[in-house]
């Protein structure tokens, strides 16, 4: 998922850094990542730029046995749907021992390296998640 | 210079290794390497942690202890032994995460385990000479120390983060100033591409750590006219429990001014965090008119010594991020074989 071009994830960077994603002034609706259009109100759509708090709840999860190339050290690890309290979905790993996560669980986000290109390329960085009580 | 502390805040990863399964696996005994070094436990960063993470969440911590705008910060320093990348600054990328570019200035600083406090020395000066609103200084690392070697025991990861500022109402602690002493001297290095730092054994005590804190220490006290007995607290770079407390005895201080600040105990060496974690520790605590003398050093080598007094506003802002002691709580403790791993001790191919 991350493993794109250094340019391709630069462009994205200040996203997944902060969660900033759009909001839709005519219709109340929230997007993460963001968009250039809402897909509602379409040409009337009035879009601006908004910062997630990155609070939210976890919808499902999985855990990860198999990694993809570049995760296997870190397994076993979580990979959930995290609902932010605005309402937008993204996809995230969870930082929390396996045995802990639960659905509808409370989460708060933190900034993490979310891979890097071995040992010669670009480490990336973003967002992920932690559970609230921590 | 009317300059001081606008915020603070800290970040120290929830994991931890105890001394003697570190010292069960070289066959060392834990109980005398305990007394001597007063380390019982160290921190260890997760897989996905470093330098840089731990410099964001410390900075992230600081601006939301105080709810500041981090547009006004005008200038973004790290100081660390142990940046991500060779070439590549950390700094930038903690300005990008907690959103104060782009118009500002940034650098990473190195000089050991002062090059945090080295920072804060720099925002004093652009602050008080108005060229900036708001200065961030921080001190991360992810230290490591290599496998069998006596620094394994408490090389630790953590990072602190100070918002320094002078506009007088917004100050929770005013650093009525501050004093260097610095020489060069081989006790400590790491080669460009080497994984593992170098140390010239006992040469880091007497020449190094001991000579420099006591260069700058009193060098401040004679610049300012004040003597240990003026101050409530007392913090000295912290490599292990022993040498901080022998430090402030031959100064003149005494344990009660330590202790509070002294969180190596359970937390290992942070490197460039680690006198700026006990200055933070010490502030967790202290009461509006207290004085705070601190001083860190950094291998190669320098002292750098604060005069600092803690304002009323500390009370309004000191519960809005965790604190030390909240960090340094519910740690998950882990075995050698899960330590190499998250230390990158053992080489994946
Ligand atoms: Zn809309």
């Amino acid at each position: 998922m991350i493993f794109v071009s250094v340019a391709r994830f630069w462009r994205k960077q200040v996203h997944r850094y902060n969660l900033i994603g759009t909001y839709c002034k005519e219709c109340g609706e929230y997007y993460y990542p963001p968009r250039n259009m809402c897909p509602t109100c379409r040409r009337d759509g009035k879009l601006e730029s908004y910062k997630f708090s990155g609070n939210g709840e976890i919808v499902t999860y999985t855990i990860i046995h198999t990694a993809a190339e570049g995760f296997e050290h870190q397994t076993p690890y979580v990979l959930a749907i995290v609902k932010l309290d605005e309402g937008p979905r993204l996809t995230s790993q969870i930082v929390v021992e396996p045995g802990e996560i639960k659905i509808g669980m409370r989460v708060k986000p933190v900034f993490r390296k979310l891979g890097e290109s071995g040992n010669r390329g670009m480490i990336y960085y973003g967002t992920k998640f932690i559970p609230e009580y921590e | 210079m009317s300059v001081g502390i606008v915020s603070y805040g800290a970040y120290i990863p929830r994991y931890r290794i105890k001394v003697e399964n570190i010292a069960r696996v070289w066959g060392d005994n834990a109980d005398i390497l305990i007394a001597g070094l007063m380390v019982t436990e160290k921190s260890v960063p997760d897989l996905d942690e470093d330098t840089a993470t731990i410099a964001v969440e410390a900075a992230r911590s600081a601006i939301m202890r105080s709810d500041i705008d981090a547009q006004r910060i005008g200038a973004v320093y790290t100081g660390s032994e142990s940046h991500p990348y060779a070439v590549k600054p950390t700094s930038t990328i903690v300005a990008e995460a907690i959103g104060s570019t782009p118009v500002m200035t940034a650098a990473d600083f190195e000089l050991a385990c002062k090059a945090g406090t080295a920072a804060i020395q720099a925002c004093m000066g652009l602050v008080g000479s108005d060229m900036v609103d708001l200065g961030l200084a921080i001190g991360a690392d992810v230290s490591q120390g290599a496998p069998g070697d006596a620094l394994e025991y408490t090389a630790a990861a953590g990072g602190v983060a100070y918002l320094i500022g002078k506009k007088k109402s917004e100050l929770v602690a005013v650093i009525e100033n501050t004093y260097s002493f610095t020489t060069d001297i081989p006790d400590f290095w790491r080669r460009e591409g080497m994984s593992y730092p170098e140390h010239a054994g006992r040469f880091t005590g007497e020449p190094g750590y001991f000579k420099h804190v006591k260069g700058a220490a009193n060098g401040l006290m004679e610049m300012i006219d004040t003597k240990p007995s003026d101050y409530d607290y007392a913090v000295f770079h912290q490599p292990n429990g022993k040498f901080p407390l022998r430090v402030a005895k031959m100064l003149g201080f005494n344990k009660e001014q330590v202790k509070p600040g002294l969180v190596v105990s359970r937390l290992g060496n942070t490197y460039s965090g680690s006198c700026m974690m006990g200055i933070a520790a010490t502030l967790d605590q202290a009461e509006p008119g207290d004085r705070i003398f601190a001083t860190a050093f950094g291998s190669g080598a320098g002292g750098d010594a604060f005069s600092i007094t803690v304002t009323d506003r500390i009370e309004d802002i000191r519960n809005g991020a965790p604190t030390v002691e909240d960090l340094l709580k519910n740690p998950i403790y882990m075995d050698y074989a899960m330590y190499a791993k998250h230390k990158g001790k053992i080489k994946l191919i």
